[in-house]
């Protein structure tokens, strides 16, 4: 026998003798699933997203406060460009890292600085030394102002993760209310090919460890840009 | 008493006796409360949210056959190679064959519980490879050669200057007292890891059914780097960590968040499908998950409790337990501490050994109140009690029983016990808290409830 065969045929004894629905103390209660309720009833009881696209531009911007993220939302690509190159000067990035998705490649390249493109292949090591990732996303999330990447939206599984700064380009059809929706969207979008990686982003890397004193930039990101027109 | 008692009573005594460590995971976890309340609150409403997390748990769990089964095919379908391990010695050799088969030499490592419960570092350190913890918290307790204190927090029972200290007897840094300079020696030690391991290796906080993915959830992006760069990528998870749909992700990141470090979503939450795709530019070429039993069928085959295994391990319970703020994380002896621990090493580790933990606690309820998906957590430490007592009498106490029942039958006996009584409790003043006390057990720490002047018989008489 197989160690599949072996622990499932463990499984299938031990729920031969039915377990209590949950509830309280055992009490029967109906048994739905979250998905199993209608989405407005279910979202409701969840942090708020926002109903308008005006409200959700506020959720986004509230939670990117708390978060410490430098959220910036402009009129146009060409306002994109130039906050890029405002923080550039600030933070006198000398190299780039970016993928060949039109608009993260285009903002990159507008920075005038040595480039590497993720997905042609890469040295991590250099990759490392970058000054900067600009990559696109998925989708943004008002309700937690998170910003979801995959493989093949943000260059790969380490170009949002391995340079210091991370800047994420979007645009404003990309913002969706809430986590639902962000799932609804990924699933819709990749259908049964699914990426190998779906990450959510919810702020620049983080840890507590230390006496719960709260410190950006363990391991990944010291920072992290949204610029969204 | 077996040898577990007495390492809790005698730690136990010194931990709830050190001031100073008492007050640092006292005020860690008022930070902890303060925070959670304030995410609590932006909820909708919190109530049902949990009745629908412990409800998508319960689906779950009943039917783990199917789900498991469809998780491991649509992991399979997209070229990750699942194990199945019955036991911490299967899952061990498992993880090490697959290190051996790739000559690898160095491992770095992301938080995993399932690795701490089979002791795998110890094992991969014995095999003579090289193993580091990526996690901050982690990372400190593994140069302090300490299991982890919390299941979240592992670090919580040091201050800044123990790290500090810490830091510089085995990294060789330099002195501060910043926590962000603390953080950045660490950050600077392990970047050149992550570069030059060959195997990564991570836990799972949930494995979605439905499409075939583990997710991941952590703050400091340490697992993100595991799974980027080394070549090969092996996840260790639990068989109860099954969630039926992707978007129930939708209802328990949040949760998870929430009640886990009182945050509104942790700052890294991914999801793995599988090794390197084609046309994908990065990620490891080979991905092993290694699915875990280890025992959990036994609690899934006891029905009263196998809401035991909805546990997400987020720590709330923890957090709020009047036990674990006084005694702390190391003096439980076990893998997961506090009530949940208390009720599931029994059945994972062996009832006898273990019971005692189930009596090591005040039963207020404020860990099932806490509970983000409604486990029945101080009902459990009572059915352990009775399990224990039912699967080993004690012999006094059924004598003790027998007694007062015989007494409490015969009211002339019961009349002589009560005046015996009486005058046996003036004696007792005069040796109480003697090393010849009989009930010095009791008298050392509490008082002696006194009795009481007169009996209710006695009062009905005379006012009748």
């Amino acid at each position: 026998m197989t160690g599949r065969e072996k622990i499932l045929g463990r499984i299938r004894e031990a729920l031969t003798v039915p377990a209590p629905k949950p509830g309280a103390h055992g009490h029967e209660a109906p048994h739905t699933s979250f998905n199993g309720r209608p989405v407005h009833v279910a979202r409701g009881w969840m942090p708020p997203g926002g109903d308008t696209f005006e409200e959700q531009v506020a959720r986004f911007r509230a939670a990117s406060v708390e978060l410490k993220t430098d959220f910036r939302f402009v009129g146009s690509r060409e306002e994109v460009f130039s906050e890029l190159a405002r923080i550039r000067d600030t933070e006198g990035w000398k190299s780039v890292a970016t993928h060949r998705a039109e608009l993260p490649s285009a903002a990159a390249a507008s920075l005038g600085l040595p480039l590497i493109h993720t997905d042609e292949g890469y040295d991590v090591d250099a990759l490392e030394a970058c000054d900067v990732g600009v990559s696109g996303c998925d989708v943004l999330v008002a309700q937690t102002g998170t910003v979801v990447v995959t493989n093949s939206s943000a260059g790969g599984r380490a170009l949002s993760v391995l340079p210091p700064h991370h800047v994420v380009v979007a645009t404003r059809d990309q913002l969706v209310r809430d986590l639902t929706a962000a799932f609804a969207q990924v699933q819709e979008r990749y259908g049964a090919s699914y990426p190998s990686m779906i990450s959510f982003i919810t702020g620049p890397s983080r840890t507590g460890d230390i006496e719960r004193i709260l410190v950006l930039g363990a391991h990944g990101p010291k920072k992290l840009t949204v610029l969204c027109f | 008493m077996t040898t577990h008692v007495q390492d809790f009573l005698a730690q136990a005594r010194v931990v709830t006796r050190d001031l100073r460590h008492r007050g640092l995971i006292q005020t860690a976890l008022r930070k902890y409360e303060t925070a959670r309340d304030r995410k609590k609150a932006a909820f909708g409403d919190w109530q049902s949210a949990r009745q629908a997390a412990a409800e998508t748990k319960w689906d779950a769990i009943n039917h783990l056959d199917t789900y498991l089964a469809e998780f491991a095919d649509k992991m399979e379908a997209r070229g990750t190679k699942v194990h199945w391990a019955g036991n911490a010695a299967d899952a061990r050799e498992i993880i090490l064959g697959i290190i051996k088969s790739k000559g690898a030499r160095s491992i770095i490592k992301s938080k995993a519980m399932t690795a701490e419960e089979i002791h795998l570092n110890d094992a991969m350190e014995k095999a003579g490879y090289e193993v580091v913890e990526s996690d901050l918290g982690e990372f400190i307790v593994q140069l302090r050669h300490e299991p982890p204190y919390h299941i979240v927090f592992p670090a919580m029972h040091l201050t800044r200057d123990d790290i500090n200290e810490l830091f510089q007897k085995e990294l060789g840094s330099a002195s501060t007292r910043e926590p962000e300079e603390l953080t950045m020696i660490a950050r600077r030690a392990l970047r050149k890891k992550y570069i030059t391991a060959d195997i990564g290796i991570t836990g799972a906080n949930f494995a979605i059914a439905e499409t075939g993915m583990i997710s991941i959830t952590e703050n400091e992006g340490n697992a993100r780097l595991t799974a980027a760069l080394p070549k090969t990528m092996i996840t260790l998870v639990g068989i109860e960590k099954i969630l039926p749909k992707l978007e129930d992700l939708a209802l328990f990141l949040p949760m998870l968040a929430t009640s886990g470090a009182g945050q509104t979503l942790t700052g890294y939450n991914t999801m793995y499908g599988g090794p390197r795709q084609p046309g994908e530019c990065d990620g490891p070429e080979e991905y092993h998950v290694v699915l875990l039993d280890n025992r959990r069928t036994e609690l899934l085959a006891d029905p009263e409790q196998r809401d035991a295994l909805h546990c997400i391990r987020c720590g709330a319970c923890l957090n709020v337990c009047p036990i674990f703020k006084n005694v702390g994380g190391h003096t439980y002896g076990t893998t997961y501490s506090g009530p949940v621990g208390s009720v599931i090493t029994p059945h994972l580790r062996g009832l006898q050994d273990w019971k005692h933990l189930s009596g090591s606690s005040s039963l207020c309820g404020a860990c099932t109140e806490a509970c983000p998906v409604k486990i029945d957590l101080h009902h459990h430490l009572l059915q352990n009690r009775r399990n224990a007592a039912v699967d080993e009498p004690s012999f006094f106490e059924r004598l003790a029983y027998r007694l007062f029942a015989f007494v409490i039958n015969r009211p002339g006996l019961y009349r002589f016990a009560k005046e015996a009584g009486r005058l046996t409790e003036r004696l007792q003043k005069l040796i109480r808290n003697t090393p010849v006390d009989p009930a010095r057990a009791w008298t050392a720490t509490r008082d002696l409830p006194p009795m009481p002047e007169q009996s209710f018989k006695e009062w009905w008489e005379e006012r009748r």
